[in-house]
């Protein structure tokens, strides 16, 4: 058992799909200043920072190089992690070893995505070589179309049952000041007559392309207790896995494989005495890239059982007013800056658990809640978080 | 859709697959970076940024100071002249250096008025005559050719042969 480390402060930009008025760095700061504030902290009160983003996808190498006064890391040390769409969920977990290690006492991390300045597919068509084909060509909406055929396939949902969960999300970042799109949806009718992108995929089915960026600031116990009196605890971190070949099956074809997000959610309530997640948690912010994803990922996280992941979003129960809500902030399908998406996920529960996430504030008191982050051929980071150890 | 070939190694069972990314991107200047781009093309001046706590004046402006992390919005005029802290002679440019005929040369200026250096070329000047320490100028492009880029400074010439 390692030090104990909480979050401290958390900052994060308004998301938006195009920001020509700041390069990528000014973009960054953006988070990084209310960070400091949050925490009520100087730059000179941290000891290291670590900055996340998907290098390819804005053109620049070593862009952790470039925003070296941006991040605050001017003299300091730290790390760059790239590792897809988990990319800012790993920069905290990896914060976390080092501070839990006793290597750091406090961690500024900062990660973002700046969609408008370079070809997000593109870059993504990179991750495959044409020596098996570029079967990534068409990037995340092929992998979802593919497993959301898959999901109605296996579980009965229909496509108004996807629709209620981006209406859901909708009305989430109606209600949250910093998410990207607020369409004001009214009907699942809205989504469901919306432009068709890949079947069973609409437009409003999936996740937009958004420039923004989120930091955190951790600290161990001793620090925690002099910077605030608010601290949401890091429970525990876990990250599984999966291999390339798996890019593109979001989905089991076989049978034979199991999802890395099943797995990281069994060895994360395993290791933390949790044997009933829907009573043990409160609530989560999941990395959904499309509305079929979020069904599925409510069966992998075991909050329901397999193939009625549908039917919590039609009894409600994933509403923010509902009895275990997910994604109140309005989730992925409303903001996702790639580089930062899970990063803003953990400081979404964050504002959660602290009681300050305003208009969006779920409805029952929250204690426990944790974060996910989805990338690459299906990885997954899980944050465990607590009002208190 | 471009024709792909298949390589064959030589004497070989080995394959291997040409490819090219062409990925477009833009690279916004930035708050104040803009600022010092609109003076270069419209007033010929090479605007820094000043750091009240550290007293430090960033060429090109900067919105963060870097030793203290203070938000900057000074601007404020340094000279077109300096000096030349160093340079390197390229007689091979790369295909993304934007110039015409060789060598090139690269120079860090430090401006009168500047805590920084400054990246630019080097014109007007044989080779064998750059010194570390000499005293340069900018020359900036005529009215009509500058249009808000770091080019709209053509090159640094010394000040005196």
């Amino acid at each position: 058992m390692g030090n104990r480390v909480a979050i401290v402060g958390i900052g994060q930009t308004y998301h938006k799909s195009h920001r020509p008025d700041v390069s990528q760095m000014e973009l960054v700061n953006e988070a990084v200043r209310p960070a400091l504030a949050d925490a009520q902290m100087n730059m000179k009160d941290i000891d290291a920072v670590f900055v996340g983003n998907m290098e390819t996808f804005e053109g620049i190498y070593l862009p952790d190089h470039s925003m070296v006064d941006f991040s605050g890391a001017y003299m300091k040390p730290g790390f760059k992690i790239a590792s897809g769409g988990t990319t800012g969920c790993s920069i905290l977990e990896e914060a976390f070893h080092c501070v839990t290690a006793g290597i750091f006492d406090k961690v500024l991390v900062a990660a973002f995505e700046k969609q408008d300045s370079g070809d997000s597919t593109g870059a993504i068509t990179a991750a495959t070589t044409p020596a098996w084909g570029k079967g990534q060509a068409r990037g995340a909406i092929h992998e979802f179309a593919k497993q959301a055929l898959s999901y109605i396939k296996h579980s009965g949902a229909t496509e108004a049952h996807a629709a209620m969960v981006r209406l859901k999300a909708d009305k989430g970042a109606c209600r949250n000041p910093y998410s990207h799109l607020k369409l004001g949806l009214k009907s699942i009718d809205d989504i469901l007559s919306s432009e068709p992108l890949e079947y069973p995929l609409r437009l409003f089915d999936f996740c937009p392309q958004s420039c923004g960026a989120c930091a955190i600031i951790i600290a161990n116990e001793e620090e925690t207790k002099k910077i605030t009196n608010k601290p949401v605890w890091i429970a525990d971190t876990i990250c599984v896995h999966q291999e390339i070949f798996r890019a593109g099956a979001f989905c089991d074809f076989t049978g034979k494989e199991r999802y890395s997000q099943e797995i990281a959610a069994e060895r994360l309530y395993k290791r933390n005495g949790i044997t009933n997640p829907r009573k043990e948690i409160d609530m989560a912010e999941v990395y959904e890239p499309s509305d079929w994803e979020e069904m599925l990922i409510y069966e992998l996280f075991g909050l329901c059982p397999r193939n009625e992941g549908w039917k919590l979003v039609e009894k409600g129960i994933t509403e923010i007013e509902g009895e275990w809500p997910v994604n109140p902030s309005g989730g992925v399908l409303s903001t996702n800056p790639i580089g930062a998406t899970p990063t803003v996920r953990i400081a979404e529960c964050v504002l959660q658990i602290r009681g300050e996430a305003g208009e969006h504030q779920v409805t029952k008191d929250v204690n426990t809640a944790f974060a996910t982050a989805l990338g690459g051929p299906n990885w997954t980071s899980m944050i465990l978080l607590k009002k208190s150890v | 859709m471009t024709e792909r070939t298949v390589e064959i190694l030589e004497d070989s069972d080995r394959f291997v697959f040409p490819w090219q990314l062409a990925i477009p991107n833009t690279y916004p200047a930035g708050v104040v970076g803009s600022k010092f781009l609109i003076e270069l093309r419209d007033n010929k001046k090479i605007k820094g940024i000043k750091c009240p706590e550290c007293n430090q004046v960033y060429v090109p402006p900067r919105s963060t100071c870097k030793y203290c992390f203070g938000e900057l919005s000074e601007l404020v005029d340094v000279s077109d002249k300096g000096t030349l802290v160093t340079y390197a002679v390229s007689y091979e440019p790369t295909p993304v250096q934007p110039v015409e005929g060789t060598p090139v040369i690269y120079g860090i200026v430090k401006l009168d008025g500047a805590d920084t250096g400054f990246v630019h070329m080097l014109g007007e000047v044989d080779p064998k005559q750059l010194e570390i320490g000499m005293r340069v100028k900018a020359v900036f492009k005529t009215k009509k050719k500058r249009v808000a880029s770091i080019l709209d400074i053509k090159y640094f010439k010394p000040l005196k042969i």
